[in-house]
């Protein structure tokens, strides 16, 4: 591909080195706030009786630092590392990227310090704060909110130059991903937080919020994660992609589809009930649609099936891609109103919730993160134990947790049309809130082995020795 | 079909606004041709303030003096507008729903079936429907308890309901219960949930 015309390297691998460090301490941070939570259900919660570390407040942090904080860490530092590298160009600015670096590191702080203090904004998954009531202006905190679509917009255009820069050659299907993806977070962002807060109230709003929380999965997630699929397993695997025509097709139908489902979060509510019929149907039909990119990776591994025991990313990648499938067959039943009736505002949905955020693209991010690591720090990794305990506590956890949530979903959904007493589904609640507990806990030991290991690798990990490295040595 | 362009504009912005269309357009231009569907602003909401507002003020003359001065329409609206911040900002719409379903018996449980008309008002922007339920639904909460009730059960779940699994509150509230500024806006702003719900829905 085209050389870049400076002297400088391609990649730059200082941001990817802190980016990802950034997304494992929020991941670190989310996980506890999470597991703190889930000790409220117990009766444990550790600090209760402070208004400002409360329950609730740390279910904000959980979510929030999941998805801005891990999430959005992770793959800005994948793209810095993919883009250049399949476009031939290098990334708009250096500086530019630093800059993004700390803004967004500042906007999480300035988000979390906002939940301790009240100031969330009423939109699931867009909690950060407005920073003024709309319609003030009367500043009563950081406008992060403003700061995110600043930070989003560099962020998008520090990715975009070398995106357009390459506009003549054929985008390998990855960067259509990228490309979509990127300019999707941007619109995604401006319409949650704009339109439920500033224009449309109730019902109408709702529809929109519902949009948010599903085109931010839909429509920044997915798409960031599956590009990221098609680069690496390729990529480690030493061979290429099954087929392309039927990752076309995945790409033009999760465009077309995806985004149209998203009043399937308010269903059988005051939003029309022909809303609620058009976000079922086509929420089927991307179910559809996951399957050619489930089948597509599938028939990739073919013929190198022992990759799963000799290569570690690859592990996490088929272990989450097993889990995308299972959470998305799962999706096609819970949407219907049969499902819904029953299942909504249970557990069920939150062990849906999991599976597929940590089951599937913490699964992948973390195996992203295995291969990238040691490249970046030149060191091989500290310890192969600590990667496997890693590996086995989170896929004993997020199972466990899925089956237990599962359950305790159905119970509760079936006890609340029996009209037993509120009290009742609490208790019979506890029992699997105590499973949860416990399966948290084997993720977060995962996940502390796992951050212990990038830590010792980057300092006392013994010296990089290439020829361990080559991809052809790494897919057998 | 691989081209940048294509991908921006085709995939990256249509895409979006098809779905903006069918799935925001669409439902608010329907919404908006049922009857009832005007917008009440805050204001409208706490022209009259009530009564368990007021009940407030004489149970605990002196606090309610010092935070809220008189009951009037201006300082119930405050106190609605800092309750539902709390509500919002202690998350508990993320444990409370606030709209009943036609399904799973919950017109029994909780009252009567949401309506759209029920949430166009300025303390439903944004709506606060939530999307779990670890505790029942709040939108018809409006009378079902006393402001006593209340108190005692934000102070400490487990006095007034053994078994729960709520948070404790009692920050808000004083040693001898006598709530704070934010107890009082809680308080009144749980007796005003359900109080916009209409009688007949079209
Ligand atoms: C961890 C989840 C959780 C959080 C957070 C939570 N609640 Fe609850 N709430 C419950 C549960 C469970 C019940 C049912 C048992 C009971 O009445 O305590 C309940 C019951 C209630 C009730 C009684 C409803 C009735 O009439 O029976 C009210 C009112 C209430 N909550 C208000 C609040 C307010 C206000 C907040 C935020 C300041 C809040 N809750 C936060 C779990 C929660
Ligand atoms: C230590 C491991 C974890 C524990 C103990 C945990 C616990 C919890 C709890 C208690 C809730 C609230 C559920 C409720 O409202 O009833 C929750 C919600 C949620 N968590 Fe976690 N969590 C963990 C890890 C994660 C991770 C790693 C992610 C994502 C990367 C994640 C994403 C979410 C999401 C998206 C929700 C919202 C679910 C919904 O509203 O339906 N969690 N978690």
């Amino acid at each position: 591909m085209n050389a870049t015309a400076k002297n400088e390297p391609l990649v730059d691998y200082g941001l990817i080195k802190w980016h990802l460090g950034a997304a494992g301490v929020a991941l670190a941070i989310s996980m506890i706030a999470g597991f703190e939570y889930s000790l409220q259900f117990l009766g444990f919660f550790p600090h209760a009786g402070s208004e400002i570390a409360s329950p609730g407040h740390f279910r904000l942090i959980h979510t929030n630092f999941a998805a801005y904080g891990w999430l959005v860490n992770g793959f800005t530092a994948m793209l810095y590392y993919v883009v250049p590298r399949l476009t031939g160009f290098q990334v708009w600015s250096k500086k530019i990227g630093w800059l993004i670096f700390g803004a967004w590191q500042f906007i999480l702080v300035a988000a979390l310090t906002g939940y301790l203090f009240d100031k969330a904004q009423a939109i699931e998954w867009g909690e950060t704060p407005t920073g003024f009531r709309p319609g003030s202006f009367d500043l009563n905190w950081i406008p992060v909110d403003a700061l995110i679509v600043v930070g989003a917009v560099l962020l998008i255009s520090q990715f975009m130059v070398p995106l357009f820069k390459a506009r003549h050659q054929k985008y390998y299907v990855t960067l259509w991903y990228l490309t979509a993806g990127l300019v999707w977070l941007a619109l995604t962002y401006l319409m949650g937080n704009i339109v439920p807060e500033w224009v449309l109230p109730g019902a109408s709003g709702a529809a929109v919020t519902g949009l948010f929380i599903h085109d931010l999965v839909g429509l920044y997630v997915t798409p960031m994660g599956w590009g990221l699929m098609y680069f690496f397993v390729p990529l480690i695997l030493q061979k290429p992609i099954w087929s392309h025509s039927l990752s076309v097709i995945g790409f033009w139908a999760l465009a077309f589809f995806y985004p149209l489902g998203g009043v399937h979060h308010f269903l059988i509510s005051p939003i029309p009930d022909y809303v609620e019929f058009g976000a079922i149907t086509t929420t089927i039909a991307i179910e559809v649609v996951v399957t050619t990119v489930v089948v597509n990776f599938f028939m990739t591994l073919r013929g190198k099936w022992g990759a799963l025991r000799t290569n570690m990313s690859i592990r996490w990648f088929y272990a989450g891609a097993m889990m995308y499938m299972l959470t998305c067959f799962q999706c096609a039943f819970q949407v219907t109103w049969m499902f819904q009736k029953i299942i909504h505002f249970t557990d069920w949905v939150v062990g849906h919730a999991h599976m597929i955020m940590f089951g599937t693209f913490t699964f992948w991010m973390i195996g992203v993160i295995d291969w990238l690591w040691p490249r970046i720090v030149r060191r091989e990794w500290y310890s192969n134990g600590l990667r496997s305990w890693h590996f086995w506590l989170s896929t004993a956890g997020i199972v466990i947790m899925f089956t237990d949530l599962t359950i305790s979903g159905l119970i509760a959904g079936f006890m609340q049309r029996e009209l037993n007493t509120w009290t009742e589904i609490v208790q019979a609640s506890v029992p699997f809130w105590w499973v949860r507990t416990v399966s948290g806990g084997m993720l977060l030991t995962g996940l502390f082995c796992g951050l212990y290991n990038m830590l010792m690798t980057a300092r006392k990990g013994a010296p990089y020795v290439e020829a361990n490295h080559l991809v052809a040595v790494e897919a057998e | 079909m691989e081209k940048f362009y294509t991908l921006f504009f085709v995939a990256g912005i249509g895409c979006f606004v098809v779905a903006i269309v069918l799935s925001m357009v669409f439902p608010f231009m329907t919404l908006n041709d049922y009857q009832g569907m005007g917008y009440q602003t805050l204001e409208d909401l706490a022209a009259v303030p009530s009564d368990e507002f007021v009940e407030l003020s004489t149970t605990f003359p002196e606090a309610f003096a010092e935070h809220y001065g008189e009951v009037s329409p201006t300082s119930y609206a405050e106190a609605l507008r800092l309750g539902r911040d709390l509500y919002v900002g202690q998350a508990c719409w993320h444990c409370h729903s606030q709209y009943v379903r036609v399904v799973s018996n919950e017109e029994q449980r909780f009252g009567p079936v949401s309506t759209a008309q029920e949430y166009q008002n300025a303390l439903n922007k944004p709506h606060l429907w939530g999307t779990r339920r670890v505790g029942p639904d709040l939108s018809r909460e409006h009378g079902k308890r006393t402001n006593d009730w209340h108190i005692a059960h934000l102070i400490n779940p487990k006095n007034v309901v053994p078994g729960t699994v709520m948070p404790s509150y009692s920050f808000y509230f004083e040693e001898d219960g006598t709530p704070k500024k934010k107890g009082f806006a809680l308080v009144t702003y749980l007796q005003w949930l359900g109080t916009t719900a209409v009688e007949d829905p079209q």
